[in-house]
Order: structure tokens, then C-alpha cells, then sequence
């Protein structure tokens, strides 16, 4: 299936790039995890990444975000390989397992730091909006070190507030230590970057909230699961239907 | 729609190649392959090991017997035959395992890595040697059992080298991240040791109150140059041998689960 | 070099150890004991102690820099920030050489002004001191840098902190011989013009190469 970007005439507005995983085999020590995982992820997916522990989830989203290199196969973003790729770099947002986070500064710190070595928007209206939308309004001055766990998950989220292009999030267990309340901002948080096109990737062992608000449930996100894929049965499950990408403008 | 491959059922053994017989051609790569080179280090060892016997004979009886007395120094200088091919060596093991630990890691290649390895315990015994023998020469010549000439102190410092090598590769349980941090580190010390090497001379020129120079070897005559070159070509041969049994041990260490690897121990066995 | 990321590293390091100055203030703390045990161990003789002064100076110096390198990388790396930090593929460069800058800023500085005081206490003559000063200038960050590439290639490891000192005290006794040789040089009626050149293209061959071979271990640490 030949890549979007390249069937776009000039006229239309060019669509955000879509991550191509090509043969892809991950190594951790001297063990094979898995190989030949083919996979696409298009603009306004997700893509629920599941398998046991030490399956090699985390090892695999290191692979995307580029911090290694995988052991045969490519990753390609927009067709570029991800790691020699300056776009990729723009539209990266990585939310590992661990926050990120310095104990000695502050949330609104923390959270300017992160942003403007990512090329981020940091002015502090930006951060403090950034941090109100995920319920820390009035914590931005307290020293990271007296934030509980589940707020620190949110400080080190807030980060995805600052991100309004429409690029790759790759998430590690995004909902640990969440509550309620954050639990469905970050849901609000996701599904608005899918409707702007954004694509996203992430961990978990159970994907809260699978009825909507009014109590409908909604449809099961697509899954690649990696014991399957190890076990080789087929691997890829789910819905196939895509929240359309904006295409005007 | 979407791409599919088809479920696989095993993990890939990706040292098939090096189960198929030995190539008619040879060609650069060839020996690259572990399993090639195991079975070429295990012949050429013995062979090694007995050139460095016949050599080392032959080197000490003309250095020890037929080379004549030095004028000024008498008997003793002749422990030179050992200690200056030994620190030639020491160098030079440096040198070829800064050499092989970088091309393991900018081509990837993983013999190199393990040549790499191999060569370090080696270079630090050879580096010991020659402060040994080094200490030998000086103890009845000035009468102090060690002396902070200039070539004495570099072979100290080569030693720390050696060491710091052999630290990091062994803290780091990774082998992968082992390999190319021990060969960043190799190719950090290279680079330092001709500035090494000069600061420790002009160190030793600043302070040189006494006039003890160790270095000046004396003049030679062509039976001492004959012991000298038989000599580094045995330390060379030994250097060979010992090289080639210890990375063959490194490679089953690492390749102990291919196919080819519990085929070689499996013969091994039997002949025992 | 990305401008940003070395910017923005330079002033978390400044910031964060504003916060914790008594810990900052151990490295100078560390250099004055361990050089003050020098004329305890071999005699208050003021003849001998002035001969020694630039070299005991000097290799507290060292290694009050030395140990001083672990926590350099180790604490982003436990929280996850050196992750973060190295996303982008040229990040490495300037998180390496910002991270040397804050650590001379924070460490090394600090050594250069305590060592004229330690100087005087050793005895030093006062003439000798603005070498000596100079001759740390320039020392200590090259100290800064190559311990740099000793913690990148030990991040993580549990012996970090002596493993440090076996790698990088060779590759600094270049800049040990030029330093003390310049203090030598006013002592015996000389200019020390020679050995603060050597020292200065140390210094710059440093500043050119020990971050590059930093960035590299880190990419490697953390693959």
C-alpha cells in the first residue's frame, strides 16, 4: 500500500506521515525478543501495543522513539528511518515509563524544561495552561519532590498539552497512577490529537474507559499484541476504522 | 489492507551461513564469521605456540650465551632481549586492539570485537613484563628497584590503560554495550598516548637532576640484533597463540547456542 | 550543536544545584582536606611542603574533580530525563558538552579559587600563585571534559565512581605534568609561557574531541 504522502497532489493539503515498521526484530541483551513485525500506523490511530511482561513492549517503543536501533528491519516515519529523520524529531512526543521529572524544580520547571528542549512552546502561559488542563491549576509552583505519584504521571503528561501538531505519541503506560478525573482528560487529550491527524502509540496493561460518556460503549482500539506475534498467531486485532484525519485545511 | 506477514515459528538462527562448508574463495570476510575463524584459530594455536617455543630457544641461547659482554654494563644488560621486544609488543597489542575493538564497532563486526577482547589480557601481562624486567635491569645497574625514567613511567601509565580497558568491559554486563564502550574508550587512549608519551618526556627532561637515563641500550652488535629479532618474533608468535585459544573461548562463550557451536563441543567430547 | 538543548541543560544543571548548595560545596570541601593531609603525612617542613605544593595542589585537585563526575549523568539517567534528552540525534553533543560546562561551573570553578589559599597554606611563595591559578584555569576544565567521557562510559554502572578515576587519571596526567611544570618554571626563575601554551592546546583539542567521545557514549549507554 503505498504511503499517503506520496499519493497527495499539491493541491490538497499534505496529510501528517504515517509510521511504517518494516521486518522489525528487537534484541534485549543477548535475546531475540521478536522479529519480523510489519506494521503501519496511520495518521489518526492508535495503536494499543499489549503483551506479557518482559515481552518486549517497552524495548519496541525505545525502537520507535528511536533511542535504539532495531536489531534487523526499518522504522520509518514519512519514509525517512526514524533515527536520521529532523521532521521526526518535530513531531515526536516520547512519555516514557519513568517522568522525567527533577525533584528540585518545580511542575512549572520541570514541565518548561521538557518543552523547550523539545522545541516546545515553554512560555509560562503556555506551561501553566499546559498544567491546568490536566487538573494541576495552582500546583505550578510546588517542588516536584511533594507531588504524589499519580501527579507527577500528570506533570510529565502535560507535556502532550504542548504538543498541538499533528505528529507520533508514543506512550509508556500512560494511565499508571492516574485517577479517575486524569484517567479521562487523558482519554479528552488523546482523542482530540486523533481528530487533528495525530497518530498515536502506547502501552497499557488495560485500556480504561471503554464506554463513552453517555454510556455508550465504544469501539475496541485496534491492538498488536506481542505474544501473539511471538507465538505466532496473527497479531493484529480490532477495529480498522480510523477517526477521520481533518482534511480541510 | 494492511500488511500481514506470515506467522513465523522460531526465532532465526542468524548463523546459518556459517554452517555451510568452507567457501572455495576466499575473501576479506571470509574469517569474519565466527564459526570460520574458530576452526582456523584451533589449527593455527599449535602451531603458533610451537614457533614461539623454537623461537624463544633459539632467541635467549644467542642473547644469553653467544651475544658478547657489554663493555659497561657487563651480564646484566642481556635481560634487554626480553624486555625490549616485551615492550615493543605491549604497544603494539594497543595499538591492534584499539584497531579491531573500532572496527567492531563502526562495521558491526562481531569477531573483531571478541579479537579485541582477546588482545587486552595480553597487551597488560606483556606491559607487566616489561616493568618487570625493567625493574630487573635497574635494581643492580642504579641500585633502586624502580626509577621514574621516562620510558618506564609511559609503560606505567600503558598499564593503567590496560586496565581501565579490562575494568570497563568487565563491569558492564551488556556485551554488546561492552564492546563498543571498551572500544570508544581503546580509541580514547590511542589518540592519548603520543601526548602521553610526550609530557612524560618533558616531564622527565624538567627533572632530570641525576643523569639516569635508562634507555641508552647499548651499541649493538649484529649477534644482539639477531637475539633481539628472534626474540619479538617469538613474543609475537606467543602473543598469536595465546590470542587465538582465548577468543576461541570468547566465541563459544557468546556462540555457545548456535548449531555450529554445540556441534564443535560435541566433537570436542567425543575425542575425550 | 543544538543551541537550545545546551542552553537549557547548562541553566537546569546551574538551577538545580542552587538548590542544593551544600552539596555543591563538597568537591572544594573534599580538595581542602585531603590536601591539608599532605604536610600531616610528611611533616610540616616548610623547604619540603613548598616543593610539593603545586603537585599536591594539583593531584587534589584532580581528584576532588574525579569523584565528583559520578552523579554527572547518573541521577538524569535514574529519572528518566537523559532519555528525553537524547531523543533527537544531535541532542547527544550538546547535552554532553552543557553537562561538562555546568559541572566546571559548579566543581571546578569553585577548585580554582580555593587553590591560591591552599597554595599559601603549603607555603607556595606568593609569586607562584597567579600561576598556579592560571595553570588550574585551564586545567580544571579539561579535568571537567575527560571526566565527562569516564561517566558517560560508566552511566549505570555500580562501580562507577572508581572506575571513573582508573580511566580518566591517566588520560589527565598531560594536563598534571603541564600545570605543575608551569609553577616549576616561575619557581626556578623561568616563564611558564611554554607550559600554559601546552596546557591552553590541551585544553582546546579537549573542548574539541571530549564531548563528541561523551555523546557517543552516551548514545551507547543508553541503547
Amino acid at each position: 500500500m503505498p504511503p499517503a504522502s506520496s499519493m497527495t497532489p499539491a493541491s490538497l493539503p499534505s496529510r501528517p506521515p504515517a509510521l511504517r515498521l518494516v521486518d522489525v526484530a528487537c534484541r534485549r541483551g543477548e535475546r531475540l525478543l521478536f522479529t519480523g513485525l510489519n506494521e503501519t500506523l496511520e495518521p489518526g490511530e492508535l495503536l494499543w501495543l499489549r503483551g506479557g511482561n518482559g515481552r518486549g513492549k517497552t524495548s519496541l517503543l525505545r525502537l520507535v522513539a528511536g533511542l535504539a536501533a532495531p536489531e534487523h528491519g526499518r522504522i520509518l516515519w514519512d519514509d525517512v528511518p526514524v533515527r536520521r529523520s529532523p521532521r521526526f524529531q518535530r513531531d515526536l512526543v516520547y512519555v516514557a515509563h519513568a517522568n522525567a521529572l527533577k525533584d528540585d524544580l518545580t511542575a512549572a520547571e520541570a514541565l518548561a524544561f521538557l518543552a523547550r528542549v523539545h522545541g516546545r512552546d515553554a512560555a509560562p502561559a503556555a506551561v501553566r495552561a499546559a498544567l491546568a488542563r490536566f487538573g494541576l491549576a495552582g500546583r505550578e509552583r510546588t517542588p516536584v519532590r511533594s507531588l504524589s505519584q499519580g501527579l507527577r504521571r500528570r506533570v510529565s503528561l502535560a507535556r502532550l498539552a504542548l504538543a498541538p501538531e499533528p505528529g507520533l505519541w508514543v506512550l509508556d503506560e500512560p494511565f499508571d497512577s492516574l485517577d479517575i478525573g486524569a484517567t479521562a482528560t487523558l482519554h479528552e487529550v488523546l482523542d482530540g490529537h486523533r481528530a487533528r491527524g495525530g497518530s498515536v502509540l502506547l502501552t497499557s496493561h488495560h485500556l480504561p474507559l471503554s464506554v463513552d460518556a453517555a454510556g455508550h460503549a465504544l469501539p475496541a482500539p485496534r491492538t498488536l499484541d506481542l505474544d501473539a506475534l511471538v507465538a505466532g498467531r496473527p497479531a493484529v486485532a480490532g477495529a480498522f476504522a480510523v477517526a477521520a484525519p481533518a482534511e480541510t485545511a | 489492507m494492511r500488511d500481514h506477514k506470515p506467522p513465523f515459528t522460531k526465532v532465526p538462527d542468524n548463523h546459518a551461513v556459517t554452517d555451510r562448508p568452507s567457501p572455495s574463495r576466499l575473501t576479506w570476510l571470509t574469517f569474519s564469521a565466527p564459526a570460520r575463524f574458530y576452526d582456523l584459530a584451533g589449527t593455527l594455536a599449535p602451531a603458533c605456540g610451537l614457533a614461539a617455543a623454537l623461537l624463544a630457544l633459539a632467541g635467549l641461547w644467542i642473547g644469553f650465551f653467544v651475544a658478547p659482554t657489554d663493555a659497561t654494563q657487563g651480564q646484566v644488560y642481556r635481560i634487554i632481549f626480553i624486555h625490549v621486544p616485551v615492550a615493543w609488543m605491549s604497544m603494539l597489542l594497543y595499538v591492534a586492539m584499539a584497531f579491531w575493538a573500532a572496527i567492531g564497532w563502526f562495521l558491526n563486526a562481531r569477531m573483531a570485537s571478541i579479537l579485541a577482547r582477546a588482545i587486552a589480557p595480553t597487551g597488560a601481562l606483556f606491559t607487566l613484563l616489561a616493568l618487570w624486567t625493567g625493574s630487573a635491569w635497574g635494581r643492580p645497574t642504579w641500585g633502586t628497584w624502580w626509577v621514574w625514567d621516562a620510558r618506564l613511567t609511559s609503560e606505567l601509565i600503558l598499564l593503567f590503560l590496560y586496565l581501565g580497558y579490562l575494568a570497563l568491559v568487565a563491569a558492564i554486563d551488556d556485551t554488546r554495550r561492552a564492546d563498543k564502550a571498551g572500544a570508544l574508550l581503546a580509541i580514547v587512549g590511542v589518540v592519548n598516548v603520543p601526548v602521553i608519551y610526550f609530557s612524560v618526556i618533558w616531564w622527565n627532561t624538567l627533572h632530570q637532576s641525576a643523569t639516569i637515563t635508562f634507555g641508552s641500550a647499548p651499541k649493538m652488535a649484529s649477534t644482539m640484533l639477531w637475539a633481539m629479532l628472534l626474540m619479538t618474533l617469538a613474543c609475537w608468535a606467543y602473543a598469536f597463540a595465546v590470542i587465538f585459544v582465548r577468543a576461541r573461548a570468547i566465541v563459544l562463550e557468546r556462540e555457545g547456542a548456535n548449531a555450529w557451536a554445540r556441534a564443535r563441543l560435541a566433537g570436542r567430547h567425543a575425542r575425550m | 550543536m543544538n543551541g537550545a538543548v545546551f542552553a537549557a541543560v547548562y541553566l537546569r544543571d546551574l538551577r538545580l544545584a542552587w538548590r542544593r548548595r551544600v552539596e555543591a560545596a563538597l568537591p572544594v570541601a573534599f580538595f581542602i582536606v585531603a590536601a591539608s593531609l599532605f604536610p600531616l603525612g610528611v611533616g610540616p617542613e616548610p623547604q619540603m611542603l613548598r616543593q610539593i605544593a603545586p603537585g599536591v595542589v594539583w593531584v587534589c585537585a584532580l581528584l576532588a574533580a574525579m569523584l565528583s563526575m559520578p552523579p554527572l549523568f547518573a541521577s538524569d539517567l535514574a529519572d528518566g530525563s537523559l532519555e528525553q534528552l537524547l531523543l533527537a540525534p544531535d541532542a547527544a553533543l550538546a547535552v554532553a558538552a552543557a553537562k561538562d560546562a555546568a559541572h566546571w561551573t559548579i566543581s571546578g570553578a569553585p577548585l580554582v579559587v580555593a587553590a591560591p589559599l591552599l597554595g599559601l597554606l603549603l607555603g607556595l611563595p606568593s609569586e607562584e600563585l597567579p600561576v598556579l591559578f592560571v595553570s588550574l584555569i585551564l586545567g580544571t576544565p579539561v579535568l571537567s571534559l575527560l571526566g565527562g567521557v569516564g561517566a558517560a562510559l560508566t552511566l549505570g554502572l555500580r562501580s562507577a565512581g572508581m572506575l571513573i578515576v582508573l580511566i580518566v587519571l591517566p588520560l589527565a596526567i598531560p594536563a598534571l605534568i603541564f600545570g605543575t611544570g608551569a609553577v616549576a618554571a616561575v619557581d626556578a626563575g623561568q616563564s611558564p609561557s611554554g607550559h600554559l601554551s601546552l596546557l591552553g592546546a590541551l585544553l582546546i583539542a579537549c573542548g574539541l574531541g571530549a564531548p563528541v567521545a561523551t555523546g557517543a557514549a552516551l548514545r551507547i549507554a543508553l541503547e
